[in-house]
């Protein structure tokens, strides 16, 4: 009696740990999966025909010419990393000081509604931020700077950072709070100010967690497309300060894909694109994981 | 137990909800006779033809309840995609198909692509509104977005651009394969040549026309069913010393208007059925009216023959 209940439990345990094993490989299978179809569509091209040294070094991009097709990307790989450094060059210590009140400064009651407030910005769509850059800071930025137009890297990269920011704030308090409370404790005993405990204790001590923090806001914003496809000014340039319009990679997928003949040159040619912004987004993740596996590691 | 049991609910229950597809399946097949089906019209295509054939959507409801035409836009390389793929009943294309996308369409799906020209559009150029330029002419617009042109400073078209600062030509242009892109490149350029790098390259037609006005340098192109009070389009001229012409209705039928474009729906194959009528009404002084509504030239039936007959 008692044996045949128990066998076809342990089958339902065996199924249902079965199922929860496939749950887990899928996400690899996804990841592997989509890199092969992405890097197949763009294959054939990739081995035969595409001159990778000036794809990757001129930045003549003319996909649709009659006469004289060129491929370069160097002008969307210089507007990706100067749209990209500059949302970071605002938003990590906006985000991180930011992470630093609510986890340390702020009253309980304030602490929720400065945290609601700040994933209510992240709950913005991008289209929007990408119309706000288009309409409202397209304007400011010719009425404040006297630009001839307004759609530039200032305006991606403000506008990128204020997308940023709640990653940042978000994962960085976190790093804060896995601080333990006993470095607080030992600092404030010491006769620490409250700063001297953040900038003295907590930081060091969550450093590399902030560091992730960052990581993963900059991958935000290099993957980040429509909102730069309608604030950059979509503008193949190499630019010279931040008054210049730009044309990232991202945008340039969006915008030509939908028309390009499907299998043509130009279509791989975005496939491969997309490879190479699924290479640069898997260095940058690796490396905020291999960041926090470091504060594992010497906790 | 409560495993075993939950097991068991979770199988029958799955059963009893494939059972019902099954039957939903089997059963919408056998009597789709005698239930009233909704056609669907699927239509994909040129965003400078979107707002019409939204319009002619629309409006298509009120004469045929039963029929409904669903579209979409994404520019006319996407339509004329979706028809090679046999996924939509027409496109529309503010370009024509080129031989191979015929080619391919017809190889995909087994029917030859059939045009119709459902309208005229006059590609305009526009300014800012405070910007003092009235006209300008082809060779001025080359000069300003080709590769090899060299005009880049408002003071070189002989203006006082008081409103920018800069004096700089701010070229805004379109996504490199809409189909107003191409036909404006084409009209300027020819094949040899391709735009210069650096221009702002917008990926609707409305958002060019936004853009210019929020631009006091800017100067862009766009369909001039686009326009709107707050921008100026300028006239435009073949050469200089000819006479400039705005873009309108009236220039754009009798040709003088030097950048003016036919817009075109694509169906697979001869059309039957509810497509049809549809096309049939697209073309019917009805559907024309909605064209002529929307700030594009309708398809003057009788004017073409007559054309024809004094260009011999």
């Amino acid at each position: 009696m008692l044996k045949t209940r128990h066998r076809p439990e342990g089958t339902t345990e065996f199924i249902i740990e079965w199922i929860i094993r496939l749950c887990g490989i899928s996400a690899i299978l996804f990841v592997f999966g989509i890199f092969f179809f992405v890097f197949r569509e763009g294959a054939s091209f990739f081995f035969g025909g595409l001159d990778l040294t000036e794809f990757l070094t001129s930045s003549e991009w003319f996909p649709s010419s009659v006469s004289n097709k060129r491929y370069g990307v160097f002008a969307l790989m210089v507007g990706t990393f100067s749209v990209t450094a500059l949302a970071m060059v605002i938003a990590v210590p906006f985000g991180i000081g930011a992470a630093i009140f609510v986890s340390e400064f702020c009253s309980p009651k304030l602490k929720e509604t400065v945290k609601i407030v700040i994933e209510l910005l992240a709950a913005i769509p991008s289209v929007v931020w990408g119309f706000i850059g288009l309409t409202i800071m397209n304007e400011l930025i010719i009425d404040i700077f006297d630009a001839p137009i307004g759609l530039t890297v200032l305006n991606g990269g403000l506008i990128l950072a204020l997308m940023s920011v709640p990653i940042i704030v978000s994962i960085g308090e976190d790093a804060l709070k896995a601080v333990p409370d006993s470095f607080r404790e030992a600092a404030v005993a010491l006769g620490a100010t409250r700063w001297q405990v953040v900038y003295r204790a907590l930081l060091p001590a969550a450093k590399n967690g902030l560091l992730a923090a960052a990581l993963l806001g900059v991958a935000r914003a290099v993957g980040e497309t429509m909102a730069v496809l309608m604030a950059t000014g979509h503008s193949v340039q190499i630019p010279t300060g931040p008054l210049d319009s730009v044309r990232t990679l991202t945008a340039t997928i969006a915008a030509e894909l939908g028309e390009a003949p499907v299998n043509s040159d130009h279509y791989q040619v975005l496939f491969i694109i997309g490879v190479l912004l699924f290479s640069i987004n898997f260095i940058v993740n690796l490396s905020a994981d291999m960041i926090v596996k470091g504060v594992r590691g010497k906790d | 137990m409560s495993y075993r049991s939950l097991f068991k609910k979770c199988l029958i229950g799955s059963f009893a909800v494939a059972l019902c597809l099954f039957q939903a399946a089997c059963g919408g097949s056998s009597d789709n006779g005698s239930t009233p089906n909704k056609d669907i019209i699927q239509n994909a295509g040129s965003d400078t033809m979107v707002n019409l054939a939204q319009a002619w959507a629309e409006s298509y409801a009120g004469v045929a309840p039963t029929v409904s035409v669903e579209v979409s836009g994404g520019g006319s390389g996407t339509g004329v995609a979706a028809l090679i793929n046999g996924t939509v009943d027409i496109a529309n294309t503010s370009r024509q198909m080129k031989p191979e996308e015929l080619e391919r369409a017809k190889q995909n799906t087994g029917q030859q692509p059939i045009e119709f020209i459902v309208g005229f559009d006059a590609l305009a150029v526009y300014v800012h509104k405070d910007n003092p330029l009235e006209e300008i002419t082809i060779a001025q617009l080359a000069d300003i977005y080709g590769e090899k042109g060299t005009l880049d400073k408002w003071s070189a078209l002989g203006i006082d651009h008081k409103a920018c600062e800069s004096g700089e030509i701010i070229r805004i242009s379109r996504q490199s394969n809409s189909g107003t892109y191409h036909y404006f490149r084409e009209t300027l350029l020819g094949d040899t040549q391709d735009f210069k790098l650096g221009s702002r390259d917008l990926h609707g037609s409305k958002d060019v026309v936004e853009l210019v006005e929020r631009t006091p340098c800017a100067i862009g192109y766009s369909g001039m069913g686009y326009m709107t009070e707050h921008v100026k389009a300028l006239r435009v001229a073949v050469k200089s010393g000819d006479t400039a012409y705005p873009p309108t209705l009236e220039t754009s039928l009798n040709k003088t208007y030097p950048i003016a474009r036919p817009l075109y729906i694509y169906s697979l194959g001869e059309p039957t059925g509810a497509t049809k009528t549809y096309l049939d009404w697209v073309m019917s002084a009805e559907g024309q009216k909605i064209v002529e509504d929307n700030g594009y030239v309708p398809v003057q039936k009788d004017s073409e023959p007559e054309n024809e007959a004094t260009g011999d």
